[in-house]
């Protein structure tokens, strides 16, 4: 499980947090959704160890579970940035150029759609719909939901990002990411 | 000291939040203080386009709706209206007595579902009951059988908001005469249709209404259980529906022998998990299971055999929504709205390129020109109104120029559309018809569960071709595969996805088929959006040499020095238009068709 950095999890044992997930789930019927869908939210990403564990737990099949988790479209089997920016392609931000603005979180951050930085600070989703269509185009930034995002705003939101991440990394002075020209 | 002569709302939902209610609540909430005031924190008014909004009712209980409050302007409201006592005429939207062009939006519409949205504070149950929350229930469980409140709800002539428009009291009264023990009422609550986001705000800012009509069927159909299947992305709703279902079932409307009758009846929340095909109602029953949202064939109908086996009831969030109404007024107040075969009142979720975007309540039968111009306040760019899609991927784009069709269940079908869940997306003369079918298609094919060959494979060679058009290498007979294909995926596949698929592609191409001719034939875009088939260009006697677009343009195709005009380098350039939006000077033109070489 500790691939990398997992800083939620380290004051914990992560194949007790799991155990304790799956046990908390187990009295409901078709409870492999909710299962996965706490571990993904405790640990970012679901592991193939998380996949193995719960299907010592719970008897179902790992191919059963890898086959859900690979069906829908919110479950993700590869760590995550930082911040994860989600652009809404749904209609109405469709027609209000949600392209541009993916093009631009892209620019941004060096992560394509469906991947994430190579400095690991960015994971970019393309979604369909947050439902905010009177507002598009809408774009969640590491849960944080921006109405009538432009280019130039989300080059912004990228930069502040950066630089917020920089100075929890070296809070005495400005880091390299600090002086990115626009 | 408490100020008894303001009453200040302040709107919460996922809208407002995303234009900044939550800075705009921060900002107000110590002023407010300071005069003894505070602010209720409400739901959506449905008023999307000018959040965030903030209303302050006087003591004589008139409203004013301020539209627009961002932080800043929160301090001059309270300064001038709660301190001064006047008014703050330019940012009202409602309430004024001078003529504002707000006023339409609401005027024109008949709110009965939304009646409360904006003005209950849908964490509080108080609050819903103070508007007649639980009385319908009160008055089922007090006074009617479950067969009385089936033919009740079939006399109102309800029929399911999702999409499809089944009689909701067909529904009921199979499930109910199902043979078996134990029932299941399931409220499908995932809003997948990209452009619809009716039962987000239902549930985020009227919870109760849905809850209650959940137990009523729950009650009608002889279920002790029920699941709410919402999406994921819906954070705020599954939250306030938490907060709901604890509450009802502090105060006994929910759990065991609710409000004395012997009726038992629980609630559980399930979160989708981001598959559009769940919104079918089987593949919703497989995921609720925690299998693969796939949908089987039917019958047995969920009705018969549903959730775990179970005759099962799936009713929309809006349908349920509609029950305590219905029940508390009574059938006839009911369906005196609406036309012969679509009783009612309708949510629309009114978006695109239209001045006054946001939640509608109609009186189905209304014109889509009525919705367009008299309460969306007409196309937001200037320009000319072009079409109007309706029903998400499963729907299709109506033309301008069939503005006049009443919008209920069976005019739409009649001309190729749906009315579907409420999206009803806006359209300009700057929407590329058949970048929108490709846009669907896209869609469709992603989510496309993959059990149908003719849905998994035939959305994908459908996309293909729309593709291969909007790059300007279609030819003519591309469109006769088009339609071809689209009879056989609808044809060939077994829910609603694969059936309904097509639509997008078959209606542009019944009404837009110049446009895709232009695609084909002359390699041009006429709405200047399918990339390939476009270019920017720079006037150089326009152009001030700012080196604005230089800067922004990320691929580095844009050449020039101070005070000489610049250029871009048509290889490099990825048109992602970056540069149309940095220049100030109106110095850039999309032009139409591949670009021409261009003299450096």
């Amino acid at each position: 499980m500790s691939r990398k950095k997992n800083t939620a999890v380290t004051a914990k044992d992560p194949v007790e947090i799991i155990d304790a997930i799956v046990r908390k789930h187990s009295v409901d019927r078709g409870a492999t959704i909710p299962i996965l869908q706490e571990i993904q939210q405790t640990f970012g990403y679901i592991a193939p160890e998380a996949i193995t564990r719960i299907s010592d737990l719970t008897g179902i099949p790992e191919s059963e579970i890898y086959s859900i988790a690979t069906f829908y479209a919110q479950f993700r089997l590869q760590p995550v940035g930082k911040y994860i920016i989600s652009v809404c392609h749904g209609t109405a931000c469709h027609l209000a150029g949600a392209e541009k603005i993916s093009d631009a979180f892209e620019h941004a951050t060096g992560a394509k759609a469906g991947g994430t930085s190579e400095d690991g600070l960015f994971s970019l989703e393309k979604g369909a719909c947050l439902g905010c269509c009177s507002l598009a185009p809408v774009v969640n930034f590491n849960n944080e939901t921006h109405a009538r995002v432009t280019a130039d705003k989300a080059q912004a939101l990228v930069k502040a990002a950066r630089a917020a991440a920089a100075k929890e990394k070296s809070p005495k002075g400005e880091s390299q990411h600090g002086k990115q020209e626009v | 000291m408490e100020n008894k002569k303001y009453k200040v709302r302040v709107g919460l939902s996922t809208c407002g939040i995303a234009a900044g209610a939550g800075k705009t609540y921060d900002e107000i909430v110590p002023l407010l203080a300071a005069c003894g005031i505070t602010p209720e924190k409400t739901g959506c008014m449905g008023m999307c386009y000018c959040e965030p909004l903030v209303e302050v009712i006087d003591s004589e209980g008139k409203s004013y709706v301020y539209g627009n409050v961002t932080a800043d302007k929160a301090a001059r409201i309270v300064e001038e209206h709660i301190k001064g006592g006047h008014p703050v005429t330019e940012l009202l939207v409602l309430g004024t007595d001078a003529e504002t062009e707000h006023a339409p939006f609401i005027a024109k519409q008949h709110r009965v579902l939304l009646k409360h949205l904006g003005k209950i504070n849908p964490e509080s149950i108080d609050s819903y009951l103070e508007v007649g929350g639980y009385e319908a229930l009160t008055k089922v469980l007090g006074s009617m059988t479950p067969e009385e409140v089936i033919a009740e709800i079939g006399a109102a002539g309800l029929r399911g908001r999702g999409g499809a428009g089944f009689p909701t009291h067909l529904k009921w009264k199979y499930t109910r005469e199902a043979a078996g023990e134990q029932k299941y009422i399931v409220c499908n609550a995932d809003e997948g249709d990209p452009g619809a986001f009716m039962d987000r705000s239902l549930l985020e800012s009227n919870p109760h209404s849905v809850l209650e009509g959940m137990i009523i069927a729950g009650y009608a159909i002889g279920a002790t259980a029920g699941y709410v299947y919402c999406r994921a992305e819906y954070p705020l709703a599954i939250r306030n529906l938490r907060t709901a279902i604890a509450a009802a079932g502090e105060r006994g409307y929910l759990g065991k022998n609710i409000l004395g009758s012997g009726f038992d009846f629980s609630v559980q929340i399930r979160e989708g998990a981001g598959a559009f095909v769940c919104g079918e109602e089987t593949a919703l029953l497989m995921s609720i299971e925690g299998k693969r949202g796939m949908p089987r064939f039917r019958p047995p109908y969920p009705a018969q055999k549903g959730l775990f086996g179970r005759p099962t009831c799936i009713n929309n969030v809006e349908t349920l929504a509609n029950v305590p109404y219905i029940i508390r007024e009574g059938a006839a107040s009911y369906s005196r709205l609406g036309t012969e075969n679509s009783k009612g009142t309708k949510v629309f979720a009114l978006a695109g390129k239209v001045k006054r975007g946001g939640l509608v309540e109609i009186p189905m039968g209304l014109t889509i020109n009525e919705i367009v111009f008299d309460i969306g306040g007409g196309i937001s760019t200037g320009k000319k109104f072009k079409a109007v899609q309706t029903g998400g991927p499963s729907g299709g784009c109506i033309p301008a120029s069939l503005g006049d069709t009443p919008v209920d269940y069976d005019s739409l079908k009649a001309i190729g559309a749906i009315m579907g869940s409420g999206g009803m997306l806006i359209m300009d003369e700057d929407t590329c018809m058949v970048d929108v079918a490709r846009y669907f298609l896209t869609f469709t094919c992603d989510e496309s569960c993959g059990k149908c060959t003719f849905c998994r494979t035939g959305t994908k060679k459908m996309l293909e071709i729309l593709n291969r058009i909007t790059e300007g290498k279609g030819t003519e007979s591309d469109l006769d595969l088009l339609e071809d294909l689209a009879k056989q995926v609808m044809a060939g596949s077994l829910c609603g996805l694969g059936q309904t698929a097509p639509n997008p592609v078959l209606t542009t191409l019944r009404y837009f088929r110049d446009e895709y001719l232009a695609h084909v034939r002359d390699k041009r875009c006429p709405a200047k959006v399918c990339k390939a088939l476009i270019h920017y260009l720079i006037h150089p006697e326009a152009c001030v040499a700012c080196g604005a677009c230089r800067r922004n343009c990320p691929v580095g195709a844009i050449t020039g020095a101070k005070q000489t005009p610049h250029v871009i380098n048509q290889d490099l350039c990825i048109r992602c238009g970056l540069c149309l939006n940095s220049c100030k000077f109106n110095a850039i033109e999309v032009a139409s068709g591949a670009p021409e070489p261009q003299e450096a």
